[in-house]
């Protein structure tokens, strides 16, 4: 269902037609729209907005650590279209048991490294992903250094 | 995932398997310490007599937990750490985070402060370009062009230092304007060295534009559709080589980049040449915008009027008691910065960076993300070289001018 303070904002509105249970919520903020996506539709509703849409770019994918808050992980996805010269934020929220969500490597190529170094740093799996593995760390690390449980300092007992 | 590896020992295989007939394949590893990756990257490559037939980059050898590190410093002392993000351009860095945080703060940055980061940024281009041609001619072989480009690049870096004390990690924004203002006799070194530099770019082209090795080396060489390129997340001059005009300082213009004059050149060839050519036109846009930088640059104040944000003078601090309390709650504890999350987009000189900062109300920022434009860049390489020749490995990944740091962070 659409949000009512995103009712005026088109690229919320033709999700909300194109699939009106993938959208959960959203904000615009500092000139920046958010929406907040079900985890489970990622995949469709990044390709509608590629192909329907226009936003040929996959700037970046990231995720922030609400620990020890549940759902605690937010991933996070920065669009952009060249041709409207806009910028739109994904947000999936996840659990912090197994947090895993599918890959959006079909939809761009770009999102193969960026998922990557959300697994390696975040410890967030991908499903689908073509080579999931470690990108920043070595292949035999243990843990996920930009989880806030991680210490920043100390070495390993 | 895969299974772990034996530690401090490379896998010389390949995550595909050889194929069962036909000759047999060689594997050749390239780097992580070769002198044409600029920095620390490997390449498996796999060829087929001197046919490149597939090509793995392994990196993450300069992993350094930048963004780790924001989350235990104050919003100030972060800015230390953006320098080191990408070390030939670190004030591009500076000013995609600063603008980020002012963002989310909603502070007003005074006009010269917002012109003088934009000098300051394109000086960071002409450093960070005449670096690129310096090394990617070495790499191909013209020794000389090296030597050229770091005379230049020389005299840049010591006008860094004159008004930072640093010649490399400068530093030099402050969020909410700059650290001091520049020191007497700057303007002049910077007006001689502008009057100079467009026939100094006039003679790297001499030894190179018409060059016949160098055509040779680089024209229809390293060629990658532009669909590919939009698809893998490449940036920057990479794309305008393509013919796509696309610049996030005529897009979404940002610190007053919308009052200078100036073009973004394109070219179609998509080639190693092509891109070199952009690169040359940079330059000489972007002294163009030096120039205009220096001879409109407004009066007035260097540093946003918010007494909260930013440092008060050190002659209020000795004289006012005000003064003083803020002073100590800043450097002490720093300023709280409301709730929010930001994304801001920079043209930096290898294509689009971004700075996301999402904010908890505190001290600290909770979360630094770099969108750094040698890691989409990077991720374009395997479409690039498969199916070209192991002599053009060198020059195409030239072309895309990346560096490690920036990857890796």
């Amino acid at each position: 269902m659409l949000p009512e303070n995103l009712q005026e904002y088109s690229t919320a509105a033709a999700v909300d037609r194109f699939d009106a249970d993938a959208l959960t919520g959203g904000k615009h903020a500092l000139g920046e729209l958010t929406l907040e996506i079900v985890p489970a539709k990622i995949v469709s509703v990044c390709g509608f907005l590629k192909y329907d849409q226009k936003f040929v770019r996959l700037s970046a994918v990231t995720a922030v650590d609400r620990f020890p808050a549940e759902p605690r992980f937010e991933v996070v996805y920065h669009l952009h279209s060249i041709e409207r010269n806009e910028r739109l934020r994904l947000k999936c929220r996840l659990p912090g048991q197994d947090p895993a969500i599918d890959s959006v490597t079909s939809v761009w190529r770009s999102a193969n490294w960026y998922e990557r170094e959300v697994f390696d740093l975040f410890g967030i799996q991908f499903r689908n992903h073509p080579n999931l593995k470690r990108i920043m760390m070595p292949d035999d690390w243990e843990g996920y250094p930009l989880r806030k449980d991680y210490p920043v300092t100390g070495s390993r007992v | 995932m895969s299974e772990p590896g034996v530690p401090g020992q490379f896998t010389a295989t390949l995550e595909r398997d050889q194929p069962e007939t036909g000759p047999r394949r060689m594997i050749l590893n390239m780097g992580p310490q070769h002198p044409s990756t600029h920095g620390v990257l490997r390449l498996l490559i796999e060829l087929d007599g001197e046919t490149i037939t597939h090509c793995e980059p392994d990196i993450g050898y300069l992993h350094t937990g930048i963004e780790k590190e924001c989350e235990v410093k104050t919003y100030q002392q972060a800015v230390t750490l953006t320098d080191r993000v990408d070390y030939l351009a670190p004030l591009s860095n500076n000013l995609a985070y600063c603008l980020a945080v002012e963002k989310l703060l909603q502070l007003e940055i005074p006009p010269q402060a917002q012109w003088m980061r934009v000098m300051l940024a394109e000086f960071t281009r002409l450093n960070s370009h005449l670096v690129w041609l310096a090394t990617h001619a070495i790499d191909i072989g013209a020794m000389s062009v090296f030597l050229y480009c770091f005379r230049e690049r020389e005299e840049i870096l010591r006008i860094f230092e004159m008004f930072s004390g640093q010649r490399m990690m400068t530093s030099y924004f402050r969020i909410g304007g700059l650290a001091l203002e520049p020191p007497r006799g700057w303007y002049q070194r910077v007006k001689k060295f502008i009057d100079i530099f467009p026939s100094r770019v006039d003679e790297y082209e001499n030894l190179l534009t018409a060059n016949p090795i160098w055509i040779g080396r680089t024209k229809g060489v390293g060629f990658i559709s532009l669909e590919d390129m939009l698809d893998l997340g490449v940036t920057g001059p990479m794309l305008r080589a393509a013919g796509l005009k696309i610049d996030a300082r005529k897009d979404r213009p940002y610190s007053s980049y919308d009052k200078f004059d100036f073009e973004v050149p394109t070219r179609t060839a998509n080639d190693v040449y092509a891109r070199y050519q952009v690169r040359i036109e940079e330059l000489r846009q972007s002294a163009k915008i030096i120039r205009q930088a220096m001879e409109g640059m407004p009066s007035g104040p260097w540093k946003a009027d918010d007494p909260h944000v930013v440092l008060p003078d050190r002659e209020k601090m000795k004289t006012q008691m005000e003064a003083l309390i803020y002073h100590f709650k800043i450097v002490t504890e720093g300023f709280r910065v409301p709730e929010g999350e930001v994304y801001h987009v920079i043209e930096s000189p290898r294509g689009e960076l971004g700075y996301y900062v999402v904010s908890d109300g505190t001290a600290t920022p909770y979360r630094v993300h770099m969108r750094t434009p040698s890691f989409g860049n990077l991720q374009a390489v395997p479409t690039m070289v498969e199916g070209i020749l192991i002599a053009d490995v060198i020059a195409s990944i030239g072309s895309m001018d990346f560096v490690l740091g920036d990857t890796d962070r």
